[in-house]
C-alpha cells in the first residue's frame, strides 16, 4: 500500500466532519472517493495534506511514513503529495511561470525541475502560451491546468485533486480527465474526490462512497457504476 | 520658492522615516493578516540598536587611534544594527505572533501592544531615565544652492532609505522567497501546498521589516539625535497610517503614502501654526480614507479576509 488512512476522526469546532474514515491506495491507481456535497470528501483530502488536525486515533501511512508527523508544507516536499485545492487557489498575482516556479521552492534538482516543466508544458501547451501571463486572467479551464501542472510541479507521486471537474465545460473537462490520465501513466497515483460520480467512476479503476464523513461502499469503478444504491443516490437513477 | 523648495527637501526627509516604518507594517499584514502592533518599538529598539553600534565603533576606532571615515561608519553601523534588529523582529515573531497565527486577529493586536510595552520599560529599566544623544556619524555641511539650505544628511537619508526601499523591490520580484511572499500575500493557506513553510516566509518578512524599521531609526538618529524609549509610538502610529493610506498590503502604496504623508505635514506646518500641524494633516488623511477605504493600492478583498 502506498496510502494507508484507518480511522480517521476530524472536527471542525463542535462539528464532526469525519467519522473513523478508512481507505487505501496502491501506487499507480486512480482512486475515486465521491459523496454529496458536506458529506466529508474535501476534508479527507485536507487531512491527507495535513491542512486539517486529525483526532487522535486517527491513522495515516504513506510509503511507510507516519503522514501525522509531518508538516503541511513537508508533505509535498519531503513525501511528494501534491493537492490540487477546491476552486484551484491560484496565486492571481504571478504570472503562469511564476506559479510553476513556486510550486518547486524546496526542490533542488535543478534539471529533473527543467524536465518537469517540458512535461507540463507537453500536456498543457496552452500554459506556454500564457507563460508570462497573470494566472488571474486565465480562463476557467486554463485556470485547472495550471492548478493540476503547479501540482505536479511540487512532487509526484500522488496527486490528491479536489473537484477537477467543477466549474469546465464538459469538452474541457474530458481533455482535463485525458491529461489526468497521462499524468498517471507516467507513474503518479491519482487520488481524487468528485460530485461528478460517474465521470470519477468511468476515470477511476477504484472507488470509495463518503456519506456523512464514513465510507459506506467501496469496489471496483464498474461495480460501482452498476450497484443500484449509487445508480439511485449518485447516478440520477 | 527657495522656501517651498526647502520643504519639500524636509518632506522627503520626514516622508523617508514614514516610509521605511510603513514598509515593515505592510508586508507584515500583506503575507499574515496581520497589524504588528510591536513595528514602532521594534523601529525604537533599532534606533537604540544603532546608537549602540555606531557609540562602539566610535570607541574601537579611538582605541585603535584610526579615524573611520564616515561613511564606512554610517554603512557598518546601518548592516549591522539591521542585522541585530532582524533577529528582534525574529523573535517577536517565533515568541508573540506564531502561537497566535489561528487565534482571532485581536489576540495578535493586544500580544504586539503588549510586547511594544515591554520593550519601551524593558529600556528603561536597562538603560534608566538619561537621554542618550546618538553619535553625529557624519559631519554636517550646509549646501546653499540658490537660497535653497540643505544638509548633506538629509540629502544622504532620503538617498538611503530610496536604496533601500529599491533593493527591496529587486528582492520582493526576483528572488523565489519574494515570490514566496507575493504569493503569501494572495492566499496564504495555499503556500504550504506549494512546499513553502510559513515558517520560513514569516518570520523573514518580520526580518525584513525590522530591519528596514531600524534603518530608518539610524536615519532618524542623524537628524534628530536625542533618544527616547518612546520615540517609536508617535512614528510608529504615524507610519501605520502610512501603511493604511497606501492600501494594506501594498509595499509600493506604503513607501508612497510614507512621503506624502511627510508632505501634508510639512506643508501644513507651512499655511498653519505648528500646534495644529498634525490635527490638520491627519484630518486630511481622514477625508482621504473616507472616500477610498482602502487607500491607494489596496484591495478589498485583502482588507476583509480575517479581519
Amino acid at each position: 500500500m502506498q496510502l494507508t488512512v484507518e480511522n480517521l476522526h476530524v472536527s471542525y469546532g463542535q462539528i464532526k466532519a469525519l467519522h473513523g474514515l478508512g481507505f487505501s491506495i496502491v501506487q499507480g491507481e486512480i482512486v475515486c472517493i465521491i459523496g454529496a456535497n458536506g458529506a466529508g470528501k474535501s476534508t479527507t483530502l485536507r487531512a491527507i495534506s495535513r491542512l486539517v488536525d486529525a483526532e487522535k486515533g486517527s491513522h495515516m501511512v504513506f510509503e511507510g511514513k507516519d503522514l501525522l508527523k509531518f508538516q503541511p508544507d513537508k508533505v509535498v516536499s519531503e513525501l511528494g503529495i501534491s493537492h490540487v485545492p477546491e476552486g484551484r487557489r491560484l496565486f492571481g498575482n504571478l504570472t503562469v511561470m511564476e506559479n510553476l516556479q513556486l510550486a518547486t521552492f524546496a526542490r533542488r534538482d535543478r534539471a529533473l525541475i527543467k524536465e518537469n516543466l517540458e512535461t507540463v508544458f507537453e500536456i498543457f501547451p496552452r500554459l506556454l502560451e500564457r507563460e508570462s501571463q497573470l494566472s488571474a486572467t486565465l480562463s476557467g479551464g486554463e485556470q485547472q491546468m495550471l492548478a493540476v501542472g503547479r501540482a505536479y510541479m511540487t512532487g509526484r507521486k500522488m496527486m490528491l485533486l479536489d473537484e477537477p471537474s467543477m466549474g469546465l465545460a464538459p469538452l474541457m473537462m474530458l481533455s482535463m480527465f485525458d491529461a489526468l490520465k497521462e499524468i498517471n501513466r507516467a507513474g503518479t497515483t491519482i487520488l481524487l474526490v468528485e460530485q461528478n460520480a460517474r465521470l470519477a467512476l468511468k476515470f477511476a479503476q477504484r472507488g470509495y462512497v463518503i456519506e456523512n464523513g464514513r465510507i459506506v461502499l467501496e469496489g471496483e469503478s464498474r461495480a460501482l457504476l452498476e450497484n443500484p444504491d449509487v445508480k439511485k443516490a449518485y447516478l440520477g437513477g | 520658492m527657495a522656501f517651498f523648495l526647502q520643504n519639500v527637501i524636509n518632506a522627503l526627509q520626514w516622508g523617508s522615516f514614514y516610509a521605511l516604518i510603513a514598509l515593515g507594517y505592510s508586508m507584515v499584514y500583506s503575507i499574515l493578516m496581520l497589524f504588528n502592533f510591536t513595528h514602532g518599538d521594534i523601529f525604537m529598539t533599532g534606533t537604540y540598536i544603532g546608537f549602540g553600534v555606531a557609540t562602539a565603533l566610535v570607541a574601537l576606532a579611538t582605541a585603535l587611534s584610526w579615524s573611520m571615515p564616515g561613511w564606512l561608519l554610517l554603512v557598518l553601523t546601518i548592516i549591522i544594527a539591521m542585522f541585530l534588529t532582524s533577529i528582534l523582529g525574529v523573535v517577536v515573531e517565533r515568541v508573540g505572533y506564531r502561537p497566535l497565527r489561528e487565534a482571532p486577529r485581536a489576540s495578535a493586536a493586544i500580544t504586539g501592544l503588549m510586547i511594544g510595552i515591554m520593550l519601551e520599560y524593558g529600556n528603561l529599566a536597562i538603560l534608566g531615565t538619561q537621554r542618550y544623544n546618538f553619535p553625529s556619524i557624519i559631519e554636517t555641511v550646509t549646501y546653499d544652492v540658490g537660497g535653497v539650505f540643505f544638509t548633506n544628511k538629509k540629502i544622504l537619508i532620503v538617498g538611503v532609505a530610496l536604496l533601500l526601499m529599491i533593493a527591496l523591490h529587486q528582492f520582493i520580484h526576483k528572488t523565489r522567497w519574494g515570490m514566496a511572499m507575493r504569493a503569501m500575500s494572495y492566499d496564504f493557506q495555499v503556500v504550504p501546498l506549494m512546499g513553502v513553510s510559513l515558517n520560513v516566509i514569516a518570520p523573514m518578512t518580520f526580518a525584513i521589516g525590522s530591519a528596514l524599521a531600524a534603518a530608518g531609526g539610524i536615519l532618524y538618529g542623524m537628524a534628530y539625535p536625542v533618544l527616547d524609549p518612546f520615540m517609536g509610538i508617535l512614528l510608529g502610529w504615524k507610519s501605520f497610517v502610512a501603511a493604511i493610506l497606501g492600501g494594506r498590503g501594498s509595499i509600493l502604496g506604503a513607501a508612497l503614502a510614507g512621503f506624502l504623508l511627510g508632505f501634508i505635514e510639512i506643508f501644513t506646518a507651512m499655511v498653519f501654526p505648528s500646534t495644529f500641524r498634525d490635527l490638520i494633516a491627519y484630518s486630511i488623511i481622514l477625508l482621504i480614507l473616507t472616500f477610498r477605504p482602502y487607500g491607494f493600492f489596496g484591495q478589498a478583498h485583502s482588507a476583509q479576509l480575517r479581519l
